[in-house]
């Protein structure tokens, strides 16, 4: 990629998508993983992508990483890193960005990080790899991306091992890994989860990526570790000035850890807003269903959980209308016929993909007819 | 933190299980040492009442209720199950003692034969134990595979992998209840599923709680989910119990430091509630070599060196909340230090 020479501001999007689709060839069909998705993250920005298993958080991610196989799959639409389309770019040409630009986190280190390699060596080999594999041009670009986002000491190409151990050395203290020199002589089998995930994030971090991917960093991990790996994202991401786009299903996490949220369902973003406003202010019935089917603590014991009936669409034959049609209690004839469009809220920066949100009249009478038959449950009083 | 002690158990009539001074211990290889996985638990269940037992991996939840099932034998303890010692039975004797005690697992898909149609790993119990003829098993099976909201037609023609994961969830849970047991012990039940699915299943246990006249053991780690079900409450740490008490109280007054940061440990869905300061570093020590004393005090903000010597015992605070901590955030005779969280 080419050098960023213009002092690029900080409004403009760092990622972009434009109406992404990933179509999976599969036996069944075509499978709609990802439809339509537009996104934008600025520089130093959050984005959580919260779901349900099937909804495509995940091959978002992948797919703006071009982390994808290219055999059965279908690709349209486009990615923007930096104001340049990346989304028809080789897996070979991408090998710039990977690292470098953009890094990910993986939900399990113990499969994402090589078995028989000492997690020293895999950091160094980031390292070596992505920064020393291109030419003397390389090195100024590098150089001038880690001023960008205000890394130290900036790496070296063509650095020898014990120079990049000695980096490596530090990333483990930044990611608080306690001995780091005797970690770095470890397997990952003789890490914990936390350690594993500190070390890939550690590895992630290695290049000076502007853009960190997290899918579903603290799935595997125990509560008090989560909120620990957590704090350390947040941080990094904090101090490094990087963009990152969380992808969890667990709405308390990307509560407290982003700025913005996009709810998705079916392959598509149902509702966007900043996360204050999207909790406070829900538009889309399946996201207020999603909020009120969590069990939290300051309910009472025994209260009876609010659910959402059936299961997620079929992604080779979605529904006709509106994808979560069949499972709202809000459904009326329109939304299983026709699809609704995102539509703009009064509230700044947000959209929807709903004809009768949370708080339309039909929204509202349909309520009232539900608490009469005792079906609603408000989230205050659920027992 | 220690877990021993036994202020807690009750003596009443209808207790139904009886756990006291389990050990559960497995040797690494051939090196001598071994795994302290359940370190010398007490606990007991009411009939009727559900029992939540929450703590972070490796802290012998799982093991305890393996434990219950003899999966297997634990080192030492008894295990009085409705008048009987689980542990003095002999093979067959215990086979027949689990149709009364019945397990459901995290993992609903590998928890059921792929090869097999679904109506059929819902009869299989049935028909080892020869309950009745085959036309009264299947009436048995159709109605409760109706109870758990699968349809007995679409179960007789598929296979597991042809329903999605709550599904296999409540197939699980239709066969753990074919032969009628007196207690289920639920490992981690909803873990793997998806939230709008869990809340259905978690909705699922307490109607068919009622209905079948259950008692139910809740292991989890999500300690929202067991708050939501469970009577009472034991918080498990590196294989002692720290802290016994209703559900209720528990997270209202939590008094283990332990308990504390747990709670305060869980993201909250609602961005106005500030993110809290993680108020514990590092990870639980290895169970093959516990720390001397309170197992928890290399992690406590609160440890002294009476901590780190003296293993505290259970105690009773207040009317039905027991805590096993020299330094608790309440009701000690040590003074009450600052809460962190």
């Amino acid at each position: 990629m080419n050098p960023p020479d213009v002092v690029r501001s900080e409004a403009e999007p760092l990622v972009e998508t434009v109406e992404i689709k990933t179509h999976f060839k599969t036996p069944r069909g075509i499978a709609r993983a990802v439809d339509g998705v537009s996104i934008q993250i600025r520089r130093g920005q959050s984005l959580g992508v919260v779901g349900e298993s099937g909804s495509g958080k995940t091959v978002l991610s992948r797919s703006i990483m071009g982390l994808l196989p290219r055999n059965g799959v279908i690709r349209e639409g486009s990615v923007r890193y930096q104001g340049q389309e990346i989304g028809n770019r080789s897996s070979k040409e991408m090998r710039a960005i990977w690292g470098r630009e953009m890094a990910m986190i993986f939900q399990d280190p113990m499969t994402s990080l090589n078995p028989v390699m000492k997690v020293g060596k895999q950091i160094t080999e980031s390292l070596r790899l992505h920064l020393g594999m291109s030419a003397s041009e390389a090195m100024t670009i590098a150089e001038k991306l880690f001023r960008d986002v205000r890394i130290p000491e900036p790496l070296h190409l063509g650095m020898s091992a014990s120079e990049a151990m000695t980096i490596a050395e530090k990333l483990f203290r930044d990611v608080r890994i306690p001995e780091p020199t005797r970690r770095l002589n470890q397997y990952p089998h003789e890490l914990s989860g936390g350690m594993r995930q500190r070390v890939m994030i550690a590895i992630a971090l290695a290049c000076g990526p502007n853009m960190l991917f997290a899918d579903e960093p603290t799935t595997a991990l125990d509560v008090t570790v989560q909120a620990q790996i957590l704090e350390l994202i947040s941080e990094q991401k904090r101090d490094r000035n990087m963009s990152l786009l969380l992808v969890t299903h667990n709405l308390g996490v990307v509560a407290g850890y982003t700025d913005e949220i996009a709810v998705m369902y079916g392959g598509k973003i149902v509702e966007k807003a900043p996360t204050k406003t999207l909790f406070a202010d829900t538009k889309m019935p399946y996201t207020e269903a999603l909020l009120r089917s969590i069990p939290r603590l300051d309910q009472p014991s025994h209260s009876r959980l609010a659910t959402i009936p059936g299961r997620p669409p079929d992604i080779v034959h979605p529904p006709k209308g509106c994808r979560f049609a069949p499972r709202c209690a809000y459904v009326r004839e329109l939304c299983l016929n026709e699809e609704p469009e995102l539509q703009q809220a009064s509230t700044p920066d947000h959209t929807y993909r709903c004809f009768y949100p949370v708080g339309s009249p039909e929204y509202l009478e349909r309520k009232v007819e539900l608490t009469r038959k005792g079906e609603f449950v408000s989230t205050g009083d659920m027992s | 933190m220690a877990g021993t002690g036994k202020a807690h158990l009750r003596n009443t009539d209808d207790v139904l299980l009886r756990v006291e001074d389990l050990v559960v211990e497995f040797p690494v290889g051939r090196t001598g040492l071994k795994v302290n996985a359940v370190s010398g638990i007490s606990f007991d269940v009411l009939k009727g009442e559900t029992l939540g037992i929450v703590g972070e991996s490796g802290c012998g939840k799982s093991t305890t209720g393996r434990a219950i099932m003899q999966l297997p034998s634990p080192t030492s303890g008894s295990i009085v199950f409705d008048g009987t010692n689980l542990t003095a039975l002999s093979g067959e004797a215990m086979r027949e003692a689990r149709t009364k005690i019945q397990m459901i697992f995290q993992d609903p898909i590998s928890s059921l034969n792929p090869r097999r149609n679904v109506r059929d790993i819902v009869l299989e119990p049935l028909s080892i134990w020869n309950r009745g003829t085959k036309a009264e098993q299947l009436a048995t099976v159709d109605k409760i595979l109706e109870h758990v909201g699968i349809d007995p037609e679409r179960a007789a023609e598929s296979k597991p992998h042809q329903f999605s994961g709550g599904q296999c969830q409540r197939i699980s849970i239709a066969r753990s209840l074919v032969l009628n047991p007196q207690m289920i012990i639920c490992d981690e039940p909803v873990s793997a599923l998806d939230v709008s699915v869990q809340a259905q299943v978690v909705n699922l246990l307490e109607d068919l709680k009622k209905e079948f006249g259950l008692t139910l053991i809740f292991i989890a780690h999500d300690l929202a989910v067991v708050k939501n079900i469970s009577d009472r409450i034991a918080v498990m740490y590196l294989g002692k119990i720290c802290e016994v008490s209703s559900s209720e109280d528990l997270y209202r007054n939590p008094a283990h430091p332990y308990t504390d940061v747990l709670l305060s440990s869980i993201p909250v869905p609602d961005p106005t509630v500030a993110v809290k300061k993680v108020s514990v570093e590092g990870e639980p020590p290895s169970p093959v070599s516990p720390p001397a004393g309170c197992r928890f005090n290399t992690r406590c903000p609160n440890a002294s060196d009476r901590c780190r010597s003296e293993e505290p015992t259970l105690r009773e605070i207040e009317p039905g909340h027991f805590v096993a901590c020299h330094h608790p955030l309440f009701g000690g005779e040590a003074p009450v230090t600052v809460r962190n969280s």
